[in-house]
């Protein structure tokens, strides 16, 4: 861990903040992905059964 | 031989078929350039000898800025495409790339706040850069807003499309605020082709895999939710098929 001192809490504040909503975009877009495409496989499923 | 044409990837076959194949490689390489990036700016760059380790944040801030900004230039770009050429991939990627530009404005927003406190004393300014930027953002969310009120949606890409160009102007006058007025208290570009005035090159080269690893996540999340939004509309369409019997 590098020496921060006394600006600790704004560097490390940043990058968590930013991280966070990093993390959260990307599992957002992958978990709405997968989401949408189950339920496209199942409406093109009952299509070609119907 | 058979020329290609960047109109064919108006085809949402076309589309899908050829972001499967490079959509994988872009994550990876963006993941890459992310973590080194972040990595040897926070862990292998030493203080500046005036702003102290507060210039660590620089790897955030300045890629979040710009991409901020671009992202709105390239949703700029999508929804003329969408006025002139009526393509509705690029209207779908406009859409999609909009909550991506949102994330990253308030990055920057965040990142500019806990860097102006120690440095500037204050956590906000209303100087033209940061209020224009303020203004972004608000477009953004207001863009974002405006898709998911119009439930027809040619007319929610019509008027998201003349919206996005409005807001335009704000995110050239976030970039170009400073030159224009030439006061407050944001500073001029960070990154610049003259050598005197761009930053030491012990800083210059992480910020620039920071940077490469924000586009590359950009390309990627939009490219990932743009294929999201043909499957959606796709959907749509199905079920409203099966709706009507």
């Amino acid at each position: 861990m590098p020496e921060l001192g006394k600006y600790a809490v704004w560097v490390l504040s940043a990058y968590g903040v930013s991280l966070a909503l990093i993390v959260a975009i990307v599992l957002q877009t992958v978990l709405r992905a997968r989401r949408v495409r189950e339920r496209l496989d199942k409406a093109e499923a009952r299509r070609g059964n119907g | 031989m058979k020329r290609m044409s960047l109109w064919e990837y108006a085809n949402p076959k076309k589309f899908m078929a050829t972001t499967n194949v490079v959509l994988p490689w872009i994550s990876v390489l963006a993941a890459i350039c992310l973590v080194v990036g972040l990595v040897w700016g926070f862990f292998f760059t030493p203080d500046d000898f005036r702003q102290g380790s507060t210039v660590k944040i620089i790897y955030l801030h300045v890629p979040s800025a710009l991409m901020a900004i671009n992202a709105w230039l390239m949703m700029l770009v999508a929804s003329l495409i969408w006025l002139v050429r009526r393509h509705h991939v690029s209207a779908l990627a406009a859409r999609a790339a909009a909550p991506v530009g949102i994330t990253f404005t308030l990055i920057a927003l965040f990142t500019g706040a806990v860097w102006g406190q120690p440095m500037w004393g204050t956590w906000w300014a209303w100087d033209p850069r940061l209020t224009s930027f303020l203004i972004l953002f608000l477009f953004y969310l207001g863009y974002v807003a405006l898709w998911e009120a119009v439930e027809n949606p040619d007319t929610a890409a019509d008027l998201t499309s003349v919206l996005c160009i409005v807001g335009s102007v704000f995110a050239l006058l976030s970039r170009y605020a400073v030159n224009f007025w030439n006061q407050g208290l944001h500073q001029g570009a960070t990154l610049s082709m003259d050598k005197e005035e761009n930053i030491a090159d012990i800083f210059w080269y992480p910020l620039l895999v920071a940077i490469a690893g924000f586009v590359l996540l950009f390309v990627a999340l939009v490219l990932m939710r743009t294929r999201t939004e043909i499957r959606a509309r796709r959907l749509h369409a199905l079920q409203m098929r099966e709706r009507m019997g």
